[in-house]
């Protein structure tokens, strides 16, 4: 388990147990942490399920593959040099503890 | 917030399916302020999934049914919206605003949304019916064909895949993940030949080929023979070829779900019909959508759209139209599917193309085609290139058409002809 916290539009933080292995976006939603929407099921198709990391952590994460950043352009709140897709991070040890934060919109 | 009129308790919106649409509608209704109730009715035992990974990672069992969920019922619960499973709407009463449900009992509405979805259509062979001849919608279906799959690798049978549209294709390329010997029937001179610009269809059999499928195109299929025990072991040819198989499946599209709409007097034509804001046109109470829908365009023509996309946007739709709103989807129509490690975006509708630029080359890691029709771009198909995709979608919602020679130069920036956004 890997506890990710989320912090909803609100401000809210939400800290998840996240099984290695599932993406960022699949424990969100199985959680029902607001303000996140995954549309696509998680298969970088519509990217509605924005969040920026930490950014001191960034460079810890596995790099965005060029689907992944193609699909940036599309995000409904401000892209930012930490945008990613949370349905593209996978949770691992290296990740524990690690905070992403959610925008306020997604479409 | 206020506490609800004594008219908002006594309403109760019915929603008729648990799946994007559904789901969709049942938060847009909570999102848009209404305060009365929402049932979301749904004939599965499953609580609301994700239905794209299904001929995905989930038929290639690299994810758990947690990981398919869309939304819990704790979850929907929370937003105040009651889901039932495993119940089957039999009847409309439209008159009376009653649902007939199988169980024998009632359920009153205000306001009903029929996002019921659609069936896939049956081979119209003799032995279709056998087992071991499998379909792809649900997450049983799913699950029952990746159950053959194991047992197609253990036993060393190959597995027939019946029509080469995305489904079909989506599931040979993960057979071919998992190791199976795979065999896909194409009764068409192409494969995706309706959708695809005819370059991109010819590049899609190399693909299928290069990865191991054995690809037959304009197969006309005399019947699926079966074993002594009646399961399905081959498919018979016309021309006489008989392929073993241990599984069949059929992809050759889908029948939307019409029939209680049809039953209770509704405008059905390959779908309910829905103008753009998902309204029916016989009744104010009943709105409509996504893949069980046909929607009426401007000019008087039927849209009949399957994809997440349409889902979502017609949910929101109809949940506008309950609450006296109207809200059009007129947004860019886009799609994907992934095959291998190729994802193919598509946007716009490519009907009635006479022409198609490449943007990029087809042996390289990303390239896209570009669909013109009297020389103004309508959509655009691009694998591994989805800034080409969203390009395009920002350029048909903008109403710009980029030159042949602009959208051929790789060089060129498409998106900066509608300035950044």
């Amino acid at each position: 388990m890997t506890h990710i916290t989320y912090i909803e539009p609100s401000g809210q933080a939400v800290t998840v147990d996240v099984t290695e292995g599932w993406s960022l976006m699949q424990a969100a939603i199985a959680q029902g942490v607001d303000g996140i929407v995954g549309e696509c099921g998680g298969s970088c198709a519509c990217a509605t399920c924005h969040c920026y990391v930490d950014e001191a952590r960034l460079a810890q994460l596995p790099p965005p593959s060029d689907g992944e950043l193609g699909m940036l352009d599309n995000v409904a709140a401000e892209r930012r040099p930490n945008s990613r897709l949370a349905c593209q991070i996978k949770a691992s040890p290296a990740l524990e503890g690690l905070t992403v934060t959610l925008p306020e919109c997604q479409e | 917030m206020s506490a609800p009129s004594p008219a908002s308790e006594r309403e109760r919106i019915v929603i008729v399916g648990t799946g994007q649409a559904g789901v969709q509608s049942a938060e847009a209704l909570r999102a848009g302020g209404y305060a009365g109730e929402i049932v979301l009715l749904g004939d599965e035992p499953h609580a609301p999934y994700h239905r794209p990974p299904l001929s995905k990672a989930w038929l290639a069992g690299d994810i758990e049914a947690a990981q398919l969920v869309m939304r819990s019922p704790e979850l929907l619960e929370k937003k105040g919206i009651t889901l039932r499973t495993g119940v089957r709407v039999q009847a409309i009463q439209r008159s009376a605003r009653v649902l007939q449900l199988a169980d024998g009992s009632t359920l009153a509405y205000t306001g009903l949304v029929l996002a019921t979805g659609a069936t896939p259509r049956a081979l119209a062979v003799p032995g279709a019916q056998a087992p071991g001849v499998l379909v792809l919608r649900t997450r049983d279906d799913a699950s029952a064909i990746a159950r053959h799959f194991v047992r197609c690798a253990e036993q060393q049978q190959p597995v027939v895949v019946i029509g080469g549209g995305f489904i079909g294709l989506e599931v040979a390329a993960t057979a071919r993940k998992k190791g199976l010997q795979v065999t896909v029937l194409e009764a068409a001179p192409r494969l995706l030949g309706r959708v695809l610009a005819p370059m991109l269809c010819d590049w899609y059999a190399q693909l299928h080929r290069g990865h191991g499928v054995s690809l037959l195109l304009e197969a006309r299929i005399e019947s699926i023979e079966h074993d002594t025990r009646g399961h399905a072991c081959a498919v018979r040819l016309l021309d006489g070829t008989r392929l073993a198989a241990g599984l069949v499946v059929v992809g050759v599209g889908v029948q939307a779900n019409d029939g209680l709409a049809a039953a209770a007097g509704l405008e059905c034509d390959r779908g309910i019909v829905v103008d753009a804001c998902g309204r029916t046109a016989a009744d104010p109470h009943i709105v409509a959508a996504g893949d069980c829908t046909a929607r009426r365009l401007a000019d008087g023509s039927l849209l009949r759209l399957e994809s997440v996309q349409n889902a979502t946007e017609q949910g929101k739709s109809a949940a506008a139209a309950l609450l006296g709103q109207a809200r059009p989807f007129s947004a860019t129509p886009w799609f994907w599917s992934d095959q291998y490690d190729k994802k193919l975006q598509m946007a716009g509708l490519s009907a009635g193309a006479d022409r198609w630029v490449l943007r990029g080359a087809m042996d390289a890691p990303s390239f896209s085609v570009l669909h013109y029709r009297a020389g103004r771009l309508i959509a655009a198909d691009s694998v591994n290139a989805a800034k080409d995709h969203l390009a395009v979608r920002k350029l048909l919602e903008a109403g710009v058409s980029p030159t042949v020679e602009q959208a051929g130069d790789v060089g060129f920036n498409l998106a900066g002809l509608v300035g950044s956004v």
